[in-house]
């Protein structure tokens, strides 16, 4: 790594897996079927085409409304051109200074983020329903967390185990009797979504912490714009730029009681090493807010300053992209250096705001998870707008027998994995990689939960030999503060492998832009 | 009892340092055993920060001082009046969940020989609190008190390996073996007044407290082998030793810090 060099800000680490439903052929023993609908279906080996999973731009031999401009758009489009101008794209993003860092693999880790130039579009009406259904889990997350640093109602209740929570390694002793100015914890909410039909949309996972990408969902729209401005007259799409502007007022909005005054707002970076350095950067750029390191950040009195080049300037709101453990040595691990010292003694007698605030992880815990349906029935009162995806506890005894049942069948992750490692898609392995899964689930089943495989939508994307189907998911941002709030859009990402289920950047995943068509 | 504390800590550095940021855990905790007359605390060159009162039920203050300096002292000077409660912790408002305390830490981490130690000592317990007294108790005949023996950062295997320890050893100890049974423990700081007859003179000490269904947190100290009673000024808790700490704090600069502890605990006359 050269140090000083920006670092793009590390994709989402979550995985999207899926196959299609039912006893199809594997996905690799597929090719393309020929023009005209060429992406929409898929033979197998023995000539007999097979529905493929739900594809997002074609449906029983039509175009979807949302992308019917972009027919047009591809069919205009001669193959120097798009070659030409996926170099352009390149050539922009290295310009930018995008990378990311892929470790284990040899080589330079640092890697371009590979980008397709061919959007994922939402109608308005369908952007509309998922947008109440993402506000209303950010909203019931946010109760929740509440709820369990205070009196506990949802555990009382019997709802969730209170061991669940209460023994969880991010529930935080720290954090407990203190209400955060306007009891958010999660300022920004990440949520990642699959879509399996029409109108079938899974949650996947929650990111209650400190979500990354958003400046992949910025960039990718800043690049097409430039590239393709014919594009956006023809198709009215809803603008994401207001997102550096929502996030910042949404910032604003939670300073602390003790703030008589236009809030300061800084965002706290362990520093140039970390691989989402360069998203850090970027959102305090577009923020107008400093960019600092612990080293910058001082306790003193009953407040946090700022070291600036005039003398010590108050510090009202911290947007930190650090974790927990290491934000302050004083309260957490003595031997962090890139935290503040005092820092959680000015929080909690209301000095300074925290965002996310500590202890928030407990929310977007993997066993947590299969609650939150429950959390909205609870908070709320309302009936979960979005689906979870079904998922067995290993760590049950009913639950980890019909896992090791149907493992074949299954994806099964580790409670605390991330990045999509140390998981298995039990339909893309061999027996010999299902049966040594099988003795690490037996021999710690708590640390292991399962889902069945999903047949995630596909969306058209550029490959080598043209245009194929590519397995996608999305992470819109949803902003907590004085409103709760999304700008319309978020991050896709697309497995641009053929047939592969995974999603992540550390995994071979690229990312689109993502349009929200305006009414 | 009635208890007079005067308890200075003098942190001395080779060269001045920038400044200082220190979280204090020093006021005695607020529950039936003890109620406090007169308590003072203050920081040569201290600022006053921010204070608040944990989900722990502990008064934690933040006290920062402005550099050049090469010496702090901290001055903790009070009156509390105690009552012996047997070592439960009666009265005492906090929100930390118990089970929150069955975190695993690194100088509280069972080993197996803990975990045998804890296994043995339950073995034929009628109830609870009689598992928590012959954990206590197990502790106590397997680590022997040897001022010197450990360090700061000895842990609560390494103790038991070794079978000497001071006070923090103890308390680690049977914080590890009780969870290692499934009993959420914790780590509690405090004084102890200790007379001429007392085979221990720590004024400055440490226990443990164990939660027991029914009763609440408990203390035990198998130092003194025995329960804390009105000898005994509590100040606050934590998941170990560190956690649990009087004093937390970090200076800026400067060279190396020589630390210098003074406490003295005496009964009032009446």
């Amino acid at each position: 790594m050269v140090p000083g060099r920006a670092k793009a800000a590390a994709l989402p680490e979550t995985c999207a897996t899926a196959t299609a439903a039912g006893p199809l052929q594997p996905v690799r023993a597929v090719k393309l079927v020929p023009l005209p609908l060429y992406w929409s279906h898929v033979v197998n080996e023995t000539g007999n085409i097979v529905p493929d999973h739900f594809n997002e731009m074609f449906a029983d031999g039509q175009v979807r409304p949302p992308y019917a401009r972009l027919e047009d758009w591809v069919a205009a489009m001669p193959a120097e051109l798009r070659s030409l101008k996926q170099t352009e794209a390149e050539a922009l993003f290295r310009r930018i200074g995008i990378t990311f860092a892929v470790y284990g693999e040899g080589g330079d880790p640092d890697r371009l983020i590979p980008f397709c130039m061919f959007p994922r579009v939402f109608s308005n009406s369908e952007w509309r329903r998922l947008e109440r259904g993402i506000r209303q889990r950010a909203r019931a997350l946010n109760a929740f967390l509440v709820d369990v640093y205070g009196r506990g109602e949802i555990l009382r209740a019997g709802l969730i185990p209170a061991a669940l929570v209460h023994r969880n390694a991010a529930f935080e002793k720290a954090a407990v009797g203190f209400v955060p100015p306007r009891g958010v914890f999660s300022h920004v909410v990440g949520v990642d979504l699959v879509r399996t039909g029409p109108d079938e949309f899974f949650v996947l996972e929650d990111n209650c912490r400190t979500p990354s990408g958003v400046s992949y969902m910025l960039e990718n729209r800043e690049i097409m714009m430039r590239m393709f401005p014919a594009l956006f007259r023809e198709n009215r799409i809803e603008p994401v730029d207001h997102y550096p502007s929502a996030l910042r007022r949404t910032l604003a909005s939670v300073a602390p009681a003790k703030c008589d005054r236009d809030p300061t707002i800084v965002i706290l970076t362990p520093g140039h090493f970390n691989s989402a350095y360069y998203e850090h950067s970027f959102l305090a750029d577009l923020m107008g807010v400093e960019l600092v390191e612990g080293q910058d950040l001082f306790v003193e009195g009953e407040y946090v300053w700022m070291r600036t080049t005039e003398g010590p300037k108050r510090v009202d709101v911290i947007y930190r992209r650090i974790d927990d453990a290491y934000l302050d040595p004083l309260c957490f691990r003595p031997d962090s250096m890139l935290g503040v010292p005092g820092l959680m003694d000015v929080y909690r007698s209301g000095g300074v705001t925290i965002a996310s605030a500590p202890g928030a992880g407990v929310a977007d815990d993997k066993a947590i998870y299969t609650f939150v349906p429950e959390m909205i029935r609870f908070y709320l009162g309302e009936e979960p707008i979005l689906k979870n995806v079904p998922t067995w506890q290993c760590g049950k005894a009913d639950d980890l027998k019909y896992v090791l049942e149907r493992l074949p069948e299954l994806v099964v992750k580790e409670v605390h994995g991330s990045g999509g490692y140390g998981m298995l898609v039990g339909p893309a392995a061999t027996a010999e990689q299902v049966a040594a899964f099988r003795d690490r689930i037996v021999a710690n089943p708590g640390n292991y939960i399962a889902q069945p495989t999903l047949a995630l939508s596909t969306c058209p994307t550029f490959v080598e030999q043209g245009i194929a189907p590519r397995h996608v998911d999305l992470r819109p941002y949803c902003l907590v503060g004085e409103r709760v709030e999304l700008v319309p859009g978020g991050l896709t990402r697309v497995a641009l492998k053929e047939g592969c289920l995974v999603v992540n950047s550390s995994q071979g995943g690229g990312v689109k832009d993502t349009w929200v068509l305006a009414e | 009892m009635i208890l007079t504390v005067e308890h200075v800590t003098t942190y001395r550095y080779d060269l001045p340092v920038r400044g200082v940021v220190q979280s204090h855990r020093l006021t005695p905790s607020v529950f039936d055993g003890q109620r406090t007359l007169r308590w003072e605390i203050s920081v040569s060159d201290g600022i006053h920060g921010g204070g608040f009162r944990d989900g722990a039920g502990d008064w934690v203050q933040t006290c920062s001082v402005l550099g050049p300096v090469d010496q702090i002292e901290v001055r903790v000077s009070g009156e509390v009046e105690t009552q012996d409660l047997a070592g439960v912790l009666r009265g005492h408002r906090e929100l930390v969940p118990p089970l929150a305390y069955l975190r695993d830490t690194i100088p509280t981490h069972p080993d197996i020989a803990l975990t045998e130690l804890g296994r043995q000592a339950v073995a034929g317990a009628q109830d609870p609190l009689d598992r928590a007294h012959r954990l206590s108790s197990a502790v106590a005949g397997a680590i022997a008190y040897t001022p010197g023996s450990t360090d700061a950062h000895t842990s609560a295997a390494e103790a038991l390996a070794l079978g000497q320890g001071v006070c923090q050893d103890h308390a680690h100890a049977l914080i590890a073996a009780a969870r290692s049974q499934g009993m959420p423990a914790r780590y509690v700081s405090g004084y102890l007044h200790a007379t001429e007859e007392d085979d221990l003179h720590e004024a400055a000490h440490a226990w443990a407290e164990i939660f027991v269904d029914g009763l609440g947190w408990v203390g035990f100290d198998p130092a003194n082998r025995c329960c804390p009673d009105a000898r005994y000024i509590r100040l606050g808790s934590g998941y170990d030793a560190q956690d649990a700490a009087p004093i937390r704090g970090t200076a800026r600069g400067g060279g190396a810090e020589h630390l210098d502890v003074d406490v003295a605990v005496k009964a009032a006359q009446q």
